[in-house]
């Protein structure tokens, strides 16, 4: 089995999943799985007007990088991509995506979801909600990995 | 001569950087001390009183278990609940 390519960043500007999978292409994956995750406008029926994240960026670049691999080496794929979004965001923006490129679909669709699993149980990574009254608030899952509280 | 203590650089992030009023705190404790003594020690410091008992918490880039012992120089990030996707 080829060595899969291997994406990981963790990045301030916005993010652009067609230049991901652009830069993943390779004449060996027929399927391409493309996950974007985007800023809701609404969280447990509360208005949300934006997000901001806020990451341990050295820790998340690791983290990601690790969770990338992973999945490249439980699936037969040639590639996986992932960046996440860091800072303010607006309602529609991505602030995760996911590529993931094998010869056949079941793959590419399995390590596609392995990595955004992943992604919400361990990435340090954290999001403030503000609302359309103008509250704000964390919202987070304890990591699998650290302790329980 | 032994060392009798290690410093450590602690950060914080999102909810806990929000309690503590900061996001790096340095601190020094007995050489030998864990990472649950560091913990036990900041829950000490004003607004860290409302740190949970037992937090998630990252020795040099990596999930460390509570158990683990410090050593001078060590990066701690305490780790709030995730939230990333």
């Amino acid at each position: 089995m080829r060595e899969p390519t291997i994406v990981a960043e963790i990045t301030a500007e916005p993010l652009d999943g067609g230049r991901l999978s652009a830069r993943l292409r390779s004449m060996e994956d027929g399927a391409v799985v493309l996950f974007e995750g985007r800023v809701r406008n609404s969280a447990e029926g509360r208005p949300v007007v934006r997000l901001r994240y806020e990451a341990y960026a050295e820790m998340a670049q690791r983290v990601l990088s690790e969770i990338a691999s992973e999945a490249g080496s439980r699936y037969e794929v040639g590639a996986v991509g992932a960046a996440h979004r860091t800072g303010s965001l607006e309602l529609g923006e991505a602030s995760v995506i996911v590529v993931a490129a094998a010869p056949h679909r079941g793959a590419a669709y399995e390590a596609s979801r392995y990595v955004i699993e992943a992604i919400k149980q361990r990435l340090p990574m954290w999001k403030e909600e503000h609302y359309a009254d103008g509250s704000t608030a964390w919202l987070g899952e304890q990591p699998t990995g650290g302790e329980a509280l | 001569m032994a060392e009798t203590t290690l410093a450590v650089r602690v950060l914080l992030f999102g909810v806990y950087r929000e309690l503590a009023g900061q996001g790096e705190i340095a601190i020094e404790l007995p050489s030998g001390s864990s990472l649950a003594h560091l913990v036990s020690e900041l829950r000490t410091l004003p607004g860290l009183d409302r740190l949970p008992e037992r937090p998630a918490v990252a020795r040099n880039l990596r999930y460390a278990g509570l158990g683990e012992v410090l050593e001078t120089g060590d990066e701690v990030a305490l780790i709030p609940p995730v939230a990333g996707g």
